[in-house]
């Protein structure tokens, strides 16, 4: 691009000094290469559904092809309420404690939008999904990122919240099961944190798309615990468990004035989610339980064949218990994440993404996605091998 | 060895069970000796790798389902000899390899015979090289044969000769397949391509 000098001094410094996602600059690299085994796709290899595609095709052909209302048709709104009171334990009134959006993007800004003053503080874990602190940082918070560590699976404690929370700390942002690390947080974990919220009296954005993808305990969300549904934003999509990625469709389900507030922004900015997604999430919600199931079932394996090669090999890494990627350290061949991604691709045609691009107690680390074929994992597992009795 | 039948209630209660929530029962994998009902969930999770790809090594299939590749091999073993597998099959696309060859789908009403029910004489019938898969149905007929065969006068003998004759056989119906859209859980025509980009958060 031509960099003129004058409209950069006229863009929003804000935006203007926000570095590109890392993420983005490695796919640059990778898209030039040929015969890539890219273990750096954080969606689905799975294909959507067939019974949601087929209600897509026949929505379209129904003619739903018009605006919803601005929170969403109220028919997937009751659905989510029943979903979400009976898989993550909080009753939401679908009138008005409801809002669907594209994708839990939209919904984390404009949760962020609809709360944050200048000079907020948003407390947020890292490694983490690579939107946060951006998102904060555009809706003029200051974020403020808690570092989790591989010796405790990548949680949370009470105690890294006490020594960076401030009295202008204003959110508590989660994720779990977690992008990158795979880490979950267990009941006990979270009643921990739940005092520390409710003793400071925090509010709470929790990002829980991974949920239905746990291997070996069942998910529990922190709105479940006594005290939080008040305070609490819960987030969620149809991105992950159903592989529904490119539909873009996310909700978001809290106190109603949080809720109202959300949705003017929405309505403004946005009017409505697309109403073929829509109909497509109802069916999904509907019909597609043994579908999503199959699907965790495929994912646990392939965790459990990625884990075992990586103990095969001497990499060390925490055992990931949800979403599907695993967060090995390569600290011990004396490369920075960065150097270590890049030799790799460049020798073995593997791409996997430096931990860097997740925050930077992400050094040290790679993140592997198992969101590909059986058939790839073992391929790249092979050249990962030799790539690492060379170093 | 192992009782087919309680295996094959214990496998349809469990899919049962997995079916009725978004969340699997915590899945332990114990070591053998921790207990017959781990050992068969896992064996269970097993047969369906094998059905997907029968092809599959011992160590990759040890390494999914946290397991030693001897492991594995040993299950195997036992449900070869339980009858539980009883082969291993390529799936083919016939369609595209011009062979002579035709199928037939074969309706076939039958009597029960006094001893043995429908069994004896659909055993009888399975028999026949010809027929390559067949099945006992509810509804307006009672036998669902493929038969295959070189050309369709091929077929007709094994119908006219073969099959009607057989005491016990009261009619037949005979419908010839023109085209494969899928096969074994396999679909025929599409081809897979992945649309995701090579790197995404
Ligand atoms: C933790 C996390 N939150 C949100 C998203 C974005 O989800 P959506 O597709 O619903 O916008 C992702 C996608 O990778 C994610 O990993």
């Amino acid at each position: 691009m031509n960099d003129s000098p004058s409209l950069r001094n006229r863009l929003n410094p804000v935006v203007r000094d926000i570095p590109r996602s890392g993420i983005r600059d490695f796919f640059d690299i990778v898209s030039t290469m040929r015969d890539v085994i890219s273990l750096g796709i954080g969606e689905p290899d799975f294909d959507t559904p067939w019974p949601v595609r087929e209600a897509t095709i026949f929505a379209v052909e129904r003619g739903a092809t018009h605006y919803s209302s601005n929170l969403g048709y109220l028919e997937l709104r009751q659905a989510l309420a029943q979903y979400v009171a009976r898989h993550f334990g909080a009753t939401y009134n679908p009138e008005h404690e409801i809002l669907i959006t594209v994708g839990v993007s939209e919904a984390l800004d404009l949760a962020l939008r609809a709360l944050v003053q200048p000079g907020d503080e948003v407390l947020y874990h890292e490694p983490c999904y690579v939107s946060y602190r951006a998102t904060i940082l555009f809706a003029g918070g200051t974020p403020l990122a808690v570092p989790t560590h591989a010796a405790n699976g990548f949680r949370l404690t009470r105690a890294m919240l006490e020594a960076r929370c401030t009295p202008r700390t204003k959110i508590l942002m989660l994720n779990f099961p977690n992008n990158p690390t795979g880490a979950i947080m267990s009941r006990a974990d979270l009643e921990d944190i739940a005092a520390f919220v409710r003793e400071r009296d925090l509010l709470v954005i929790t990002d829980e798309i991974y949920a239905e993808m746990t291997y070996d305990t069942p998910h529990t969300s922190i709105v479940s615990l006594p005290g939080l549904r008040e305070r609490t934003l819960f987030l969620h999509g149809f991105s992950k468990a159903w592989a529904m990625t490119g539909y873009r469709l996310g909700y978001a389900c809290g106190p109603a004035e949080l809720i109202e507030a959300m949705m003017k922004i929405h309505q403004y900015t946005m009017l409505c989610a697309s109403s073929l997604s829509q109909k497509a999430a109802l069916e999904a919600l509907r019909r597609t339980e043994t579908d999503v199931s199959e699907m965790v079932g495929e994912y646990r394996r392939r965790r459990n064949f990625i884990i075992n090669a990586f103990t095969g090999m001497g990499l060390e890494c925490h055992r990931p218990l949800g979403a599907f990627y695993a967060f090995p350290s390569v600290a011990k061949f004396k490369l920075t994440a960065q150097e270590f991604a890049l030799k790799l691709l460049a020798d073995e045609k593997v791409a996997v993404v430096p931990g860097t691009a997740f925050g930077n107690c992400g050094e040290g680390f790679v993140r592997c996605a198992y969101a590909t074929s059986l058939a790839n994992i073992e391929e790249a597992m092979k050249r990962l091998q030799r790539f690492i009795g060379k170093l | 060895m192992l009782p087919m039948a309680n295996l094959a209630c214990f496998i349809r209660a469990r899919s049962g069970l997995r079916s009725a929530s978004t969340h699997p029962p915590p899945r332990q994998y114990a070591a053998p000796g921790h207990g017959a009902l781990v050992i068969k969930v896992i064996m269970d999770e097993l047969l369906k790798l094998l059905r997907r790809d029968a092809r599959a090594t011992h160590e990759s299939l040890g390494r999914q389902l946290n397991q030693s590749a001897d492991a594995i091999a040993q299950q195997i073993a036992a449900y070869e000899k339980a009858g539980v597998i009883r082969g291993y099959q390529a799936v083919l696309n016939e369609d595209e390899l011009d062979l002579d060859m035709v199928t037939a789908v074969i309706e076939v009403k039958i009597t029960p015979q006094r001893e043995g029910g429908f069994n004896r004489i659909a055993g009888r019938i399975s028999r026949f090289p010809e027929v390559r898969s067949a099945y006992l149905m509810s509804g307006a007929y009672d036998l669902l044969l493929f038969v295959e065969g070189r050309n369709l006068r091929e077929i007709g003998t094994f119908v006219s000769e073969k099959l009607s004759p057989l005491e016990g056989v009261l009619s037949t119906s005979t419908h010839f397949m023109l085209k494969t859209y899928k096969r074994l859980g396999v679909l025929m025509q599409v081809e897979h391509s992945d649309e995701r980009l090579s790197v995404t958060p």
